[in-house]
């Protein structure tokens, strides 16, 4: 039988979390970027883009994101397409990124004070520059921590991709698991990277949270 | 032709009508004020105007603009009309400059170094030139207030709406916004303002608009509605028997 070292352990699991640092950052800016989109919808004046938005995160938020990494894997498969692991793995954490930052920022615009809207509108400006110039600005102060907290859950979110076999954090962990048959060492390593990537994004959030709390220019 | 033409304006909220047939047309160079108990549909009139209320029955010109529905009709409104609000509204992320920049900038494309001297131009007529740089909440009350109407001011609008703008001051702070307010009067500029201010209404305006239960209850020269009020509702609101 083949002796691993501490050493060949921790390397192999860190080159895989190269990957889950990739996936979520994907996931993230694919998210947020989608996110942006599918606000713009959600406070649309068209009843009918609203009511898109809304279904929409209703279905990916009411959802295991599982099941979308199932059906995006196996689900497309059905349909004579091959799905990669990492494209399925990619776009569903990106759909369902998005869904959830859509509705974190929506709170957002709408703890932005109406009077903002009103004044913005009387001095002639369109729906577009009044979110460009007026609303965003304001609602990016209040959204920043809410935002990078849930980051946390993207990072955490990746770990399910090893189920379709994206060779992830934890795909490797299991990987050398079956290898070196030492669980409780290779999970508890692999949970302490989780912690390492995880910690400081929450940690940020909070030091963000009161900072611009600090230097709210509301009131 | 009158500067504003109100057409047996109707205007609901579900089922509640709140203006039931409002006729009132405003002269170039008038100063009305609109008074009332509260709920009486003076404040609904007044963002009717310039579209911040749709209506639902009759019309609302301003300086022959129809008033339509939709963002292209709404624009062209609002460049005419400028409007003020009880809680100033100022934008909390934008200096005072930038505040009165913005809008020139952004929806008449006017170019940034002509928005800014105009911006300085209006800030001194309201006495805040020194405010330049100021964020809105370092000011008074009464300053955020007056760069408001530099703000309304600087896009050039043939009248002003006024919605309460006194009402959330402190007493010792009402004194300078009206005094503004005053002075544009006597500079000629067309202002149709709700206000709780009779003696500021007795004194400035032209005509007095008594509003009660969604229509005009009684209107004319300000001696003639304060010292001679013909409605047992206006003689109830001014507290005379």
């Amino acid at each position: 039988m083949i002796e691993f070292t501490t050493w060949d352990i921790i390397r192999n699991l860190l080159l895989a979390t190269r990957w889950t640092v990739l996936l979520s950052l994907v996931s993230f800016v694919g998210g947020g970027t989608a996110g942006l989109l599918l606000l713009f919808l959600r406070i649309s004046k068209r009843k009918a883009l609203r009511g898109f938005a809304r279904y929409y995160i209703e279905l990916f938020q009411g959802t295991p994101l599982l099941m979308q990494l199932f059906i995006a894997f196996f689900g497309l498969g059905l349909f004579g397409i091959d799905v990669p692991a990492w494209l399925a793995a990619g776009l569903a954490l990106i759909l369902w990124t998005a869904s959830f930052l859509a509705e974190i920022w929506r709170g957002c615009v709408e703890a932005v004070a109406k009077g903002q809207w009103e004044a913005s509108a009387s001095l002639g400006m369109g729906r577009f520059q009044q979110m460009r110039y007026i609303i965003l600005p304001q609602a990016l102060k209040v959204a920043i921590p809410p935002t990078v907290g849930f980051s946390v859950q993207v990072v955490k979110g990746t770990a399910l991709t090893s189920i379709i076999g994206f060779v992830e954090l934890s795909k490797a962990g299991t990987v050398v698991t079956n290898a070196t048959f030492q669980p409780f060492t290779i999970y508890g390593l692999v949970a302490l990277i989780y912690f390492a990537l995880c910690w400081p994004l929450s940690k940020s959030s909070q030091i963000l949270e009161r900072k611009l709390n600090v230097a709210h220019r509301n009131h | 032709m009158s500067l504003i033409e109100i057409t047996e304006v109707r205007k609901s909220f579900g089922s509640t009508e709140v203006l039931k047939g409002i006729n009132l047309d405003v002269e170039p160079g008038e100063v009305i004020a609109i008074i009332g108990k509260s709920g009486s549909g003076k404040s609904t009139l007044l963002r009717c105007i310039n579209g911040l209320e749709t209506i639902n029955n009759g019309s609302i010109s301003v300086a022959g603009a129809q008033f339509i529905d939709d963002e292209l009709h709404l624009k062209a409104l609002r460049l005419k009309v400028g409007m003020i609000f009880q809680q100033f509204n100022l934008f909390p992320h934008l200096t005072v400059g930038g505040n009165v920049i913005l809008s020139q900038t952004v929806v008449k494309k006017t170019p940034r170094p002509e928005a800014e001297t105009m911006a300085r131009k209006m800030l001194e007529r309201v006495g805040l030139g020194h405010k330049f740089d100021a964020y809105p909440d370092e000011l008074s009350g009464g300053q955020q207030q007056r760069v408001a109407i530099a703000r309304a001011l600087a896009m050039q609008p043939i009248a002003l709406l006024c919605d309460e703008i006194t009402s959330a001051l402190d007493p010792e702070l009402v004194s300078e916004v009206l005094a503004v307010v005053r002075e544009l009067a006597t500079e000629g500029m067309t202002l149709l303002m709700v206000t709780h201010e009779m003696k500021f209404a007795r004194d400035v305006c032209s005509r007095v608009v008594f509003m009660h239960q969604g229509r005009v209850h009684e209107i004319g020269p300000p001696e003639g509605v304060f010292a001679n009020p013909k409605t047992p509702e206006l003689r109830q609101f001014l507290g005379v028997h």
